[in-house]
């Protein structure tokens, strides 16, 4: 019985076999050869090598793994790669422009918002899903929306900051 | 890892009568995955025993929100972002909205649905206690066609349902009658969001006279509770102790004494029973005094 | 350069633009070509012999890498205090999850199977799991008598106060065990060379505690050994020993099979096999005199470090040391005591020890203040320490604290007073029931007694060829902000722009040792030492005549480019030295514990709601005196942090065991707090300076542990009438209190 990845499967049923999956990251189109239930975040880190989204928890509880598809935050961990087909996605190496930090980055940077970094990925692109919708939050409309972001390190007081430092810069834009 | 993607079949037929041709074909084999915030977790866990998956996610026969004159009818592939955006549901039916704001954080409200959410079949689902409230009906569909059948009976057993193994759940059907009723839920979890509730209330009530109309005995009443039972309960026994009667302090006694009675909670890794009895008494007791309050007049 | 200085300023963080962009790299986001995962088969009982292990016929086992203690060259062993922890179990095993076989592959998913695919069978042995179930020795499980550890600090006569006292007061006080919770789990890769030795990356803290483990498990000498630390994502301690394991085990697997092996944990596999914080009990009995002054008193402190000795040791002794809280005892007996039980060794988490025993002295004190009949405002005041007086360990007082006036402030600025009238008005009317609760507590860091001078620490500090600077320490990053003060004090100590200092990866074969990345020493201790080194380079330049003695940065940058030009490298070392007049007595446990103590009042609001039992905090104020802040940002965002634990350590965490093993080994139902659950954490600071520390700097990164959880539940007793001398407080235990009073 050999195991070498890509035979594997193979006597296991006629469905159990690589496809082709189309996306879009970052605005750029990506083809991968993936098995369907592949995770999203596999897909993401493994095959694409877009490690920028973390695995924390791998249940859907720490969201560091959170990922933006077709504009709504989710978490890539639970997500099959099948149900990724054509989709849009967004993950943190989108979310600057160039060598230029966004806005939100940058607040970040400045309040404390990141300490040991492993939760900011996905803290950035719930932010971003927030500000989108809300470009003046107010502390609950924040607290709700991150409580799918769990930090270990911050208590959270210096991302709520970061957070309305940002929608302070954007309004003033 | 302690799943191996290689193991499992994902196909995504992209129409609900090609789904349910499927589920005929070869029933009991395939397990619909919508939305997945059940079914992966327990994937990654390594302890989903099925290997056929189908996919009801993005099913636009199951998307729709459709708003009749007498009742609303919410397609079960839609998601709680979408249960919680809707007008008429955040304005009629605040027990289904709120549990859809409780439910998992952000990400998985974008992602969970209330289909899935009742044919994960768990005591502790959110959503369900505001269906049995609602005294909602669900449609079923299969190649035989479609039925209707009351939510109440259909969970029968801890993880038990009556649906056949080719039926989806398509819709649930809300009645639009609900206006001038006192809508009461509570869900207490270990903390304030993401969060299995320990025990979950959703009640409506009206007095004769209805909102600030000076009465008090109780008009209408249905009461009913998550996680304190293998199937979420309506307290129909509560319901008729209070029916027609004023809430004072001795109703509300003999009220909790029979939700207490009426219940079955376990100690399991979140709570204890004994937790969850004394939290269902004071929740029922908190409902019947807001209720009493709503006959105030102005 | 400004006039101003970079001390004191909130510059950006070091690595902070690699962390908001995705960029740093940690474990899981590296891999080698020809890389290898690995895996870990695991005891499935608490205790027992291994009678057999099989290997399921059914599996391709040829294409495995399997790993036994047969295979280990060096000691079977982790080598850290003493020896006792094996790497892998040989024989018997002592604790659920213990390591007993490595297995590796290419494909991660299959190596799963693998690990599914080995069973083993046991002769189970009656197993422990309580303190009690260990003192009552009807199982020996460690040593001769199940006692991992004893300390006796002894001051004045202790046996003459009870005569003396107008009262005689007693308390037992528990705390549970709480997971660390680094949302990145623990992970290393290794690689092995015949020539070149073991390299191993991890999420670490101290990349020497792994080098020295490496060197005695492998059997290689030091310079075939190199350590280097990735980005790490968050520690609190959970990676100060533990890492040790993980690097071992992947390098075995590397040595054996001669390729690359990354193993990382998955959540339910961390919670459960890791190390946690040490469950503690502890027993008052003081004598107090008629206006509420402490005559004396017998502290028994016993901590639960599970089947192996490991760190137990060092937790115990700091634990013992704070047991006496910021309070002058004239006389006092503490018994310090670490136990065996058959659980995984419990470990390093924030605090050490000391949130453990100041838990029960703070909730002690409360206890005290109603026996008197004082307000527990009151009672503190009576009895804080004040310059010149000793600590229980007869340390002197050497600095003007004024602890009274700390806790007026903090007062103040929480609205206790206030507070406490409109609440007890409030709470005579509906379900939610209000209160005010009060810690003050100190917290020495750095080493204990004699421990930095037996760290003997060495920092360097290296000229550059672009004319900066670079830091060279073994100090690492996890979130605390390391590289930035670190660089901001070379910045200052050489006046140079911030942008222009660096430093090095923690890399043994780059740095020097400059102790583990513990005890909140690194800015107080080792920002000393960067401070020293830096200033060398700027002797060096001096001397060699390429600078004056004030200088703008251009010329410190010509300076340092000229002289490598002409003689190479750049270096200079700075090595810890005992300060003047430090006294330890390791025998008799008694002396100057710390070089300095950070102290703090607490003020914690609290609601309970009656109808479900829940406590929410409210509004939290957290005053401490630190010496000097060093980076604004940063010093806040730790005090929010650690009191965000803390909240976690009183009111949400807890650990569900079961025969040694822990049941709710996920985050679903290992509960800490979101953004919606927290209040807001004001943060206040006081700076008294330190002439121990980097430009007055204390340590406080475990310092703000150790306050919430006493504040909380003395704040839950105000609000209730109830008295609760345990943590984790869930609701269910509020319930069974408050059924058994009769009320609601």
């Amino acid at each position: 019985m050999s195991h070498s990845s890509e035979r594997r499967g193979q006597g296991g049923g006629n469905n159990r076999a690589k496809s082709e999956l189309s996306l879009t990251i970052n605005g750029k189109p990506e083809t991968v050869r993936v098995f369907p239930m592949e995770r999203l975040l596999d897909v993401l880190r493994q095959e694409l090598g877009l490690t920028g989204t973390k695995e924390g928890c791998g249940e859907g509880e720490c969201g560091s793994c959170s990922v933006l598809m077709d504009g709504k935050l989710v978490n890539s961990c639970l997500i099959p790669a099948l149900q990724a087909a054509g989709a849009n996605l967004t993950t943190i190496e989108g979310v600057a422009e160039g060598p230029q930090l966004s806005a939100l980055q940058a607040a970040f940077l400045e309040c404390g918002g990141a300490q040991c970094g492993i939760c900011t990925p996905g803290m950035i692109l719930s932010v971003s899903h927030l500000l989108n919708k809300k470009p003046e939050p107010t502390l609950g409309d924040i607290r709700e929306v991150l409580a799918g972001n769990l930090c270990r390190c911050t208590g959270y007081m210096q991302i709520f900051e970061a957070v309305a430092e940002a929608a302070r810069r954007k309004s003033s834009v | 890892m302690r799943f191996d993607p290689a193991d499992y079949e994902l196909i995504a037929p992209g129409t609900l009568q090609a789904v349910v041709a499927l589920l005929a074909d070869e029933p009991g084999k395939w397990l619909p995955i919508a939305g997945g915030t059940d079914v992966m977790v327990l994937y990654t866990a390594g302890k989903l025993p099925a290997r056929k998956l189908v996919s009801i996610w993005n099913l636009a026969e199951l998307r729709s929100i459709e708003v009749l004159p007498n009742e609303i009818k919410i397609g079960a592939g839609c998601t709680y972002t979408e249960l919680r955006e809707h007008y008429v549901i955040a304005q009629e039916f605040p027990l289904l909205a709120s549990a859809a704001r409780w439910t998992g954080g952000i990400a998985n409200q974008n992602r969970g649905t209330l289909g899935g959410n009742i044919a994960n079949a768990s005591p502790a689902a959110d959503s369900l206690p505001a269906l049995l409230a609602y005294e909602a009906e669900l449609i079923l569909v299969s190649v035989r066609g479609e039925r209707r059948v009351p939510y109440v009976g259909f969970h029968t057993g801890y993880k038990k349902m009556k649906l056949a193994p080719d039926e989806l759940i398509r819709a649930i059907c809300l009645r639009r009658c609900f206006s001038g009723y006192l809508h009461y839920s509570r869900k207490v979890g270990a903390r304030n969001a993401q969060a299995i509730a320990k025990v979950c209330v959703a009640a409506l009530g009206r007095l004769r006279g209805g909102v600030g109309g000076g009465g008090d005995a109780i008009d209408d009443v249905r009461i009913a509770l998550g996680s304190v039972a293998p199937v979420p309960l309506r307290l129909t026994e509560v319901e008729r102790i209070v029916s027609g009667k004023s809430v004072d302090r001795e109703l509300v006694q003999l009220a909790k004494k029979a939700a207490v009675a009426a219940i079955q909670p376990i100690d399991d890794i979140r709570s204890t029973a004994r937790y969850r009895t004394a939290v269902t008494g004071n929740l029922v007791a908190e409902f019947l005094e807001q209720l009493r309050a709503t006959g105030k007049t102005a | 350069m400004t006039e101003e200085g970079i001390i004191g300023k909130s510059v950006p963080r070091k690595e902070g633009r690699d962390k908001v962009t995705g960029v740093a790299r940690y474990i899981d986001d590296m891999t080698m070509p020809g890389m290898l995962y690995g895996a870990t088969v695991r005891s499935q009982i608490p205790r027992g012999i291994i009678k057999k292990i099989s290997f399921d016929p059914h599996f391709d086992w040829a294409e495995l890498v399997t790993v036994t203690a047969q295979d280990i060259p060096g000691k079977n062993c982790i080598a850290l205090i003493g020896d006792d922890q094996p790497c892998l179990a040989d024989g018997k095993v002592n604790h659920p999850e213990e390591p007993i076989l490595l297995l590796a592959h290419a494909d991660p998913h299959l190596l799963r199977k693998a690990v599914d695919a080995v069973s083993i069978e046991y002769e189970p042995l009656p197993a422990i799991f309580t303190i009690e179930d260990s003192e009552r020795r009807s199982q020996i499980i460690w040593g001769d008598d199940n006692t991992l550890k004893t300390f006796l600090i002894s001051k004045g006569d202790v046996d003459g106060v009870w005569a003396k006292a107008a009262y005689i007061v007693e308390g037992e006080y528990t705390t549970g065990a709480q997971e660390q919770l680094y949302i990145e789990n623990n992970g290393a890769i290794a690689v092995f060379d015949r020539e070149e030795g073991i390299t191993v990356w991890g999420s670490l803290q101290c990349p020497y505690y792994v080098h020295k483990a490496l060197m005695a498990l492998c059997n290689l000498p030091a310079e075939k050994i190199r350590v280097v630390q990735a980005e790490t994502g968050g520690a609190f301690g959970g990676k100060e020993d533990y890492p040790s394991i993980i690097a071992g085990h992947a390098a075995l697997l590397a040595m054996k099979s001669g390729q690359p092996v990354k193993i990382v944990y998955d959540r339910l596999e961390d919670m459960t096999a890791t190390t946690k914080r040490h469950p503690s009990r502890t027993r008052h009995r003081t004598a107090v005199s008629k206006d509420g002054k402490i005559l004396g008193g017998e502290i028994d402190f016993t901590i639960d470090g599970g089947a192996y000795a490991t760190l137990s040791s060092v937790v115990l002794s700091r634990g013992t040391i704070h047991a006496g809280g910021p309070y002058y005892w004239p006389n006092v007996r503490i018994r310090g005591k670490a136990v065996a039980t058959n659980a995984p060794p419990h470990g390093a988490f924030r605090g050490f020890g000391a949130p453990q025993s100041l838990f029960a002295m703070e909730r002690h004190m409360d206890h005290i203040a109603q026996v008197v009949g004082l307000s527990p405002v009151e009672i503190r005041r009576r009895n804080f320490l004040k310059p010149g007086q000793t600590t229980t360990t007869d340390q002197t007082i050497r600095e003007e604290i004024d602890l009274g006036k700390l806790l007026d402030r903090a007062l103040e600025l929480s609205e206790y007073t206030a507070k406490i009238a409109r609440f007890a008005q409030q709470n005579k009317v509906g379900p939610i029931k209000k209160g005010m609760g009060i810690a003050a507590f100190l917290h020495g860091a750095g080493f204990t007694g004699s421990g930095e001078r037996y760290l003997a620490s060495v920092v360097a500090v290296e000229g550059c060829a672009d004319g900066g600077v670079r830091v060279l320490v073994s100090s690492t990053e996890f979130g605390q902000g390391t590289n930035t003060v670190l660089c901001q004090i070379a910045a200052e100590a050489l006046g140079l722009p911030y942008e222009d200092v660096r430093i090095a990866q923690p890399d043994t074969n780059q740095v020097p040792n400059s102790g583990p990345t513990v005890a909140s020493r690194t800015a107080m201790v080792v920002g000393s030492l960067v401070r020293s080194a830096a200033l060398g380079i700027k002797q060096i330049l001096i001397a060699s005549g390429l600078l004056g003695s004030s200088y703008p940065p251009q010329e410190f940058r010509a300076a340092c480019r000229a002289h490598i030009a002409a003689h190479g490298e750049l270096r200079s070392f700075a090595r810890y030295e005992a300060p003047e007049g430090v006294f330890w007595d390791d025998q008799k446990y008694r002396g100057e514990a710390y070089a300095s103590f950070a102290w703090a009042i607490y003020v914690a609001e609290v609601a309970v709601d009656l109808s479900t039992y829940s406590a929410t905090v409210e509004d939290f104020v957290a005053l401490q005196e630190v010496g000097r802040v060093l980076h604004p940002v940063l010093a806040k965002g730790q005090i929010a942090g650690g009191v965000a634990q803390g909240i976690g350590f009183a009111l949400y965490e807890k650990v569900v065991w079961q025969n040694g093993r822990m049941q709710n080994g996920q985050m679903t139902n290992y509960i800490m707090p979101t953004s919606a659950d927290l209040p807001p954490i004001r943060v206040f600071f006081e700076e008294m300076g330190n002439v121990h520390g980097a430009y007055g700097a204390k340590g406080i990164g475990e310092l703000p542990m150790d306050g919430p959880a006493p504040a909380i539940v003395n704040a839950i007793e105000d609000a209730l009438g109830t008295r609760f001398d345990s943590v984790p407080l869930m609701p269910e235990d509020i319930f069974e209190a408050v059924s058994a009073n009769g009320d609601r």
